[in-house]
């Protein structure tokens, strides 16, 4: 089997088991909604949010980012899935790239539910003008989460206390993400400067990317191997 | 570091060497105390603060040193033939001093921030990347508390470690673009530059030079204290196997020889 074959069908099955337990649509979606409501009532002031509404957007991505990416791992530690993988002799960056395309694809529809409500609750308003730097930075900003995900989440995977393990390591790392992306929907929705200014942070989030994704195909063989 | 290889039970993790060495640090403290507090110059502008600057500074820099020990001795690791656990144990010392030095920095950094800014923290690029160089090595210590067996912890860790020479730099990066955008604060800008006079940077230098063998000494203790934890792990297993074995003898066998006079197994020990 080619090594393409093969992380397509790891991030295939990711997403059939998602479809079919609808545990991102039933749990971490909502959740991502409820934290939106959230900062509602926290800020309580509707010019302000209007203005820090992608600083809220990218921040209820990275918490349900972490859920998202306990719950990819938790499928690989149950019945030991992961050890299964490994004795069927599965390439492990082909395991990390079909986990990230995977992860990727849900942190996407994650960010567009949360930039939809972004509009509905806080106000902001899409430019077209803003449109193609908003989906670059969408695009980018999904990959380079869901690849530092699944490289942190794989070192945590089966770990003793890794719910408490998982927010320490990642978030720390997905700093230049959370500054990038909400400086780039920032200059996209005209929440701050105009558009040209927020191509050079989506092109930090996309450095971003570029490098989690070379750093996790060498790195994800070492952690998870054992 | 090589006269543990014997593998003698000794009570103290002390050779002479690192006696030596601790005594001539400790004398060094003692001088760059009186020299920061009592013989050095008061600064032109900044007044009796600036003598945090010997604490400051030179636990700064024992941190950033002691932080690329631990990327280069987790490199050493992964990358080396022998994959000899030394090198995963020195990176794990190594990393815990440079979390103590680098919490002593923050905390004393944000003290003399009050003092000469008026405030705590400033949103300058340095600072909030030694914190998040603090919580990433906070958190690199705790993945070397994960569990299994050495050879998975300096694994683990080593890529981790390196994971992180990737890390910093990104975050310092971004970090300096999001706040080029909004000012320019750099460290010892506002209130006037620290100007030191020749005696003012011998006692930095000097309180450096110190600090790096207060590191030195540390690192040795805590690398034979690792080797020591590792070890008991080791002996322990051997243990409890044999009283394992000991427990499947016939009970007539067992029960005649006193549990601690069973014979325990060799243990030898080679790194």
């Amino acid at each position: 089997m080619t090594w393409w074959r093969t992380a397509w069908l790891i991030a295939r099955r990711d997403l059939l088991v998602e479809w079919r337990s609808r545990v991102a649509l039933n749990q971490v979606f909502p959740f991502a909604g409820i934290v939106m409501v959230m900062f509602g009532f926290a800020i309580d002031d509707t010019r302000l949010m209007e203005s820090i509404a992608p600083g809220l957007v990218m921040v209820a991505t990275m918490f349900s980012l972490l859920v998202l990416v306990q719950r990819s791992f938790a499928l690989e530690s149950e019945d030991g899935a992961l050890d299964a993988l490994r004795t069927a002799g599965v390439s492990s960056s082909a395991l990390f790239w079909g986990k990230s395309i995977a992860l990727a694809a849900q942190l996407a529809a994650l960010q567009a539910l949360l930039i939809v409500l972004a509009v509905v609750l806080y106000g902001s308003s899409v430019r077209p003008a803003g449109a193609p730097l908003l989906v670059a930075t969408w695009l980018s900003g999904s990959w380079g989460l869901a690849t530092v995900g699944t490289l942190y989440g794989g070192l945590a995977a089966g770990a003793r206390g890794r719910e408490t393990l998982l927010p320490l390591l990642l978030l720390p790392v997905v700093a230049p993400v959370l500054i990038g992306a909400t400086r780039a929907v920032e200059a996209a929705l005209g929440a701050r400067g105009t558009v040209v200014d927020g191509w050079p942070w989506m092109g930090l989030v996309a450095v971003f990317a570029v490098v989690f994704c070379v750093g996790g195909t060498l790195a994800f063989g070492p952690l998870i191997e054992e | 570091m090589a006269d543990m290889a014997t593998g003698r039970t000794a009570a103290t993790t002390a050779t002479a060497a690192t006696r030596t060495l601790g005594i001539v640090t400790l004398v060094g403290v003692a001088w760059l105390i009186v020299s920061g507090l009592l013989v050095s110059p008061a600064d032109v502008n900044q007044g009796e603060s600036v003598r945090i600057l010997y604490l400051h500074a030179p636990s700064a820099w024992v941190a950033y040193l002691a932080f690329v020990v631990t990327a280069g001795a987790s490199a050493l690791y992964l990358f080396t033939k022998k994959n000899s656990l030394g090198w995963d144990r020195l990176a794990g010392a190594s990393a815990e001093i440079g979390v103590l030095f680098m919490a002593v920095t923050l905390v004393v950094g944000m003290l003399w921030g009050r003092l000469t800014w008026g405030v705590f923290w400033r949103w300058d690029a340095r600072l909030t990347t030694t914190a998040f160089l603090f919580v990433t090595y906070i958190g690199y210590l705790a993945v070397r508390r994960l569990g299994g067996t050495p050879e998975q912890r300096a694994r683990r860790s080593g890529v981790l470690a390196l994971l992180a020479v990737l890390e910093i730099p990104l975050v310092h990066f971004s970090v300096k673009l999001w706040r080029g955008l909004h000012q320019d604060a750099t460290v010892l800008r506002p209130n006037g530059d620290v100007k030191l006079d020749g005696f003012m940077l011998f006692t930095l230098i000097f309180g450096v030079a110190v600090f790096t063998l207060m590191y030195v000494w540390l690192v040795l203790h805590r690398q034979r204290t690792l080797t020591a934890e590792d070890l008991l792990d080791d002996v322990g297993l051997e243990i409890a196997i044999a009283e394992r074995r000991g427990e499947s003898r016939p009970p007539d066998l067992a029960a005649d020889v006193p549990r601690s006079d069973r014979p325990r197994p060799d243990i030898t020990v080679g790194f």
